[in-house]
């Protein structure tokens, strides 16, 4: 059987980027890259990166308010089984437990509110800090069953 | 301003007006408003449209997208227009089903499904 060329040794890295929505792109592209090196899963990397999408721009719009002078911190840490990040934001933060399931009654025709439900559905570990300005979220390697 | 890239292609079929994303992914606030810009300015002015989005290009998209389907939704039925959508692939499908909003849009599996349950509802 020929050995995967990936690495054991867990990639970390920390960062902190300009609170602009398209900085997002400078967060995802080394994170999906090294997903792919650890041989994460299509489904995996999608439900990464539309996690890291979501909290990036909430971090953006809602934490730091569409300040550009303001900053967000992201930690990462991959191995071969699992990916989590860290994002901070400089804004004072908020109560995830106060936000509106965007499922239920009026809501669901709303045109905002999905961030924070999409994080919570495709990652496996979702935790806010006390104040809620920083949120952690883990994804582990999809497991591929022998007969695929 | 930097100039807006082809979004969308409109294509006229029968009685249905054709969006398709020509976009593989959408996602920042740019692409967003340029989205919204060229479709409102089909959406707005005419009354009675059928309507229907081809999703096939896309690969991946935003909360934001999902935020900007039912802002057109809603303009769209207030002109008395209908919108289908279609071509959604299965990882941005399961967005949908996740959000509960197969239950807002009507979803069909690709343009000629869409067109048939236009001329059955006529």
């Amino acid at each position: 059987m020929v050995q995967d060329m990936v690495s054991n040794k867990p990639i970390s890295e920390s960062m902190i980027i300009a609170s602009v929505p398209s900085a997002v792109s400078d967060v995802c592209k080394p994170v999906l890259a090294e997903l792919e090196a650890n041989n994460f899963s299509q489904e995996d990397s999608f439900a990464v990166h539309l996690a890291i999408e979501e909290a990036f721009l909430n971090a953006v719009r809602h934490g730091n308010k569409m300040d550009p002078a303001k900053k967000i911190k992201i930690d990462y840490l991959i191995n071969t089984d699992k990916v989590e990040i860290s994002m901070t934001d400089d804004g004072s933060g908020f109560n995830p437990k106060a936000v509106p399931d965007p499922r239920c009654g009026e809501n669901l025709y709303k045109s905002g509110g999905r961030g924070l439900f999409l994080i919570e559905s495709y990652m496996d570990v979702v935790e806010f800090n006390e104040s809620g300005n920083s949120v952690r979220m883990i994804k582990y390697k999809q497991k591929v069953s022998q007969s695929e | 301003m930097s100039p807006l890239k082809p979004r969308i292609s409109v294509e006229y079929v029968e009685n249905a007006t054709i969006i398709t994303f020509t976009d593989e992914k959408i996602l920042e606030d740019n692409d967003i408003a340029a989205l919204q810009e060229s479709v409102m300015s089909i959406v707005e002015p005419a009354q009675h449209l059928n309507l229907i989005f081809d999703f096939g290009n896309v690969r991946f998209l935003s909360s934001a997208v999902l935020g900007l389907l039912i802002r057109i939704s809603k303009k769209v039925y207030e002109n008395d227009s209908n919108l289908l959508l279609c071509n959604i692939n299965p990882k941005i499908y399961e967005i949908f089903k996740i959000t509960r909003l197969t239950k807002v849009f009507d979803i069909y599996k690709d343009v000629e499904a869409a067109i048939v349950s236009l001329n059955q509802t006529e």
